[in-house]
């Protein structure tokens, strides 16, 4: 297997290498300064590469059992868990999406910034503790404890591949279009490449090596944005008020940036995102599942509030930068391309669009050097995000799908390992099929319907089966199935499908998100069908809630199965 | 053991007191976060004049401040839930744990 991944290893290596000297040798015909920008990108996104594949080759020494394999044994502790938590949260689309929604339009950036954040006092109160004491590699083992294992692990499946699913597509769709513009790389080129590491981290390292891959990122993540906002800061003697200032003078907006703008359509689609954001959080499998990898449950305790901290550290950085952005690349027309008539507009105009703003103001605060350590960092977020979202789904088809519902528990541990191993590949091969196809798709919905999907079915399930008493496997799967139906119904129905993806003249669902309607549906299906519920199972299901109620209260008997 | 020990420790008063103020305090602190996201948005969405007020004389607006309020809130309550349960919880589950040994 060694040998394997070895030659894995350095065909990936020798095939970004051919490419990186392809496209640096065709990015003369682009902007000319930008060939020298490039090739320090590419040797620091290298060194990133070459020091995870070398991390993921001792992962991969290391691993032996399943629990090695989906929980890195047990032996993350607090602190690394929640740098990787806020790792997994820190994807470049909360960086240059965030951090560009800022740069166009002010205040408005901050409504997601703290919407994607007070979701985490959330799980940290209600969810992680309970979690850690109940569960053992995947969420669905603590929605099944004492319900139906196999009808509650596909519903758990399903869940959690329709949320990787969509999170995968549009981080592919994003990290494609991303490497072209930094790099100069061909999408699918970039596409292939993303998916193809992403295959050897989580199929060789396991949740060991994916685990690293994502500490280190959010270490290079932090350390780069924390320097360009003191940068900012610095130009502006560390004064909030001076650099706001700055910004409305020079932004088209005017003052209007410091105000709540057209970002959020109407009360009912706000308090909506607002539910999934925060609930989304709660029921995302790629962080639930990050939950099992530290000893016990004050350790879990302990990593969301060392995840919160980071995040709530990180947001304020990208609020600066998006401002700084405002500031220093609005009076500068070398960041610009001139529309019709030679007219820039300061917000669209931008170089690569509004994203790339905290990449351009890279340059401005750093130089190329460290423009090129932000491209390889932006890059290096992605395959780590998408390594947890592999790593997610391929723990879901192989314990959950495999081990529990097609081999009724009878797998050898190594056989269900190995069929991790396969789903990771087939869902990275799938993922770039599935990258390439959407290229050119308005992907930008996607990560909305995931946390809906997360908050309309996962949260729930997992909620009320472990708090409710009466809960029962029949309550769960109705409720569950009917709020993932209704998410997904109700986003195709939606002004961002129906109208600007097929063409439809009118949305039928007349909000942005479905988040306060599908759940509603999920905890009232949870409770009714519950209720009505008079099976004999359901007797035994409730004549079991008090074993599992002393264990998720106390941890005693908690499965130590990953303590080595 | 839990199957064996689940009634005695059940009844045990230390299980219902770690459980009743743990799952109140948590409930609690779930709340007071949930109210002061709900306000910003409800703030965000229906009195927008009030967002764009001016604080402290210069451009700086209420809805940047409340923002960062939120922000800073969020973390100061998982503060406060960590600190509590690192002292006061894990005493009473390391007693109960001794209760049941």
């Amino acid at each position: 297997m060694h040998r394997l991944f070895l030659a894995l290893a350095a065909g990936l290596v020798g095939y970004i290498g051919t490419h990186a000297v392809a496209f640096a040798a065709g990015a003369v015909d682009g902007a000319v300064d930008k060939q020298g920008l490039n090739i320090a990108a590419i040797a620091m996104f290298f060194l990133f590469v070459l020091g995870t594949l070398v991390i993921t080759y001792r992962a991969a020494a290391s691993s032996k059992s399943a629990a090695d394999f989906y929980a890195a044994g047990g032996g993350i502790t607090g602190f690394q868990n929640g740098l990787a938590i806020a790792g997994d949260y820190m994807s470049a689309a909360s960086f240059l999406g965030i951090s560009g929604l800022v740069f166009a339009s002010g205040f408005d950036g901050l409504i997601y910034s703290i919407g994607f954040l007070v979701g985490w006092p959330i799980v940290l109160f209600l969810i992680a503790e309970r979690l850690r004491n109940l569960g053992k590699f995947t969420f669905a083992d603590v929605a099944s404890f004492r319900l139906d294992q196999t009808q509650i692990r596909i519903l758990s499946a399903t869940g959690t591949l329709v949320v990787v699913a969509f999170y995968l597509i549009a981080q592919m769709v994003g990290a494609g279009k991303l490497i072209q513009l930094l790099f100069g790389l061909d999408y699918l080129y970039a596409v292939v490449i993303v998916g193809a590491l992403m295959i050897v981290y989580v199929a060789f390292g396991g949740m060991k090596a994916t685990t690293w891959v994502q500490i280190i990122k959010a270490c290079l993540l932090l350390g780069g944005a924390s320097f360009m906002a003191f940068m900012v800061m610095l130009h502006f003697g560390f004064s909030p008020e001076a650099m706001f200032a700055e910004a409305v003078r020079v932004h088209p907006k005017g003052d209007a940036i410091m105000a709540p703008g057209g970002m959020v359509a109407d009360p009912v689609s706000a308090i909506s995102l607002g539910l999934a954001l925060m609930f989304g959080t709660a029921g995302l499998p790629h962080i639930l599942m990050r939950f099992f990898t530290v000893s016990d449950a004050k350790a879990a305790r302990k990593s969301v509030f060392y995840a919160t901290g980071l995040i709530a550290y990180f947001y304020i950085l990208t609020f600066i930068i998006g401002f700084g952005a405002i500031t220093f690349l609005m009076s500068d027309p070398a960041y610009y391309t001139a529309g019709a008539g030679g007219v820039i507009n300061k917000i669209t105009g931008l170089l690569g669009g509004t994203n790339m703003a905290a990449v351009h103001l890279a340059n401005a605060v750093g130089g190329s050097l460290f423009l090129g350590f932000i491209s390889a960092v932006a890059f290096a977020t992605i395959l780590a995000v998408v390594a947890g979202l592999t790593l997610a789904g391929a723990s879901a088809v192989s314990h959950d799908l495999y081990a529990e519902v097609i081999a009724r528990g009878r797998a050898s541990e190594r056989k269900e390992v190995n069929i991790s191993k396969i789903s990771a590949v087939v869902i990275g091969i799938v993922a770039i099929v599935l990258g390439y196809i959407f290229e050119n798709q308005n992907v930008a919905f996607m990560v909305g319907l995931a946390f809906a999907v997360a908050a309309s079915c996962n949260f729930p399930v997992l909620l009320m089966s472990t708090m409710w008493k009466g809960c029962t496997t029949r309550g769960a799967m109705w409720g569950g199935f009917l709020g993932l139906a209704s998410a997904v119904a109700m986003v195709v129905l939606s002004k961002a499908v129906w109208v600007q993806t097929f063409g439809n003249k009118a949305a039928i669902f007349p909000y942005d998100n479905p988040a306060l309607f599908s759940m509603t549906i999920a905890f009232v299906g949870i409770y009714v069908v519950s209720k009505l519920d008079a099976s004999q199972r359901a007797k035994r299901e409730l004549a079991s809630y008090d074993a599992q109620y002393v264990r998720s209260e106390t941890g005693i008997g908690a499965s130590s199965a990953h303590i080595h | 053991m839990v199957a064996s020990g689940q009634e005695r420790i059940l009844d045990n008063p230390k299980f219902q007191e770690l459980v009743r103020t743990r799952s109140g305090f948590a409930w609690t602190l779930a709340a007071v976060m949930l109210a002061i996201y709900l306000c910003f948005i409800f703030l965000v969405a229906f009195a927008q004049p009030l967002m764009a007020m001016k604080v402290g004389g210069g451009v700086t607006s209420l809805g940047i401040v409340l923002g960062l309020v939120v922000i800073v809130s969020a973390f100061l309550l998982t503060g406060i839930y960590v600190q509590r349960a690192n002292s006061r919880f894990d005493a009473l589950t390391r007693d109960l744990q001794k209760d049941i040994a």
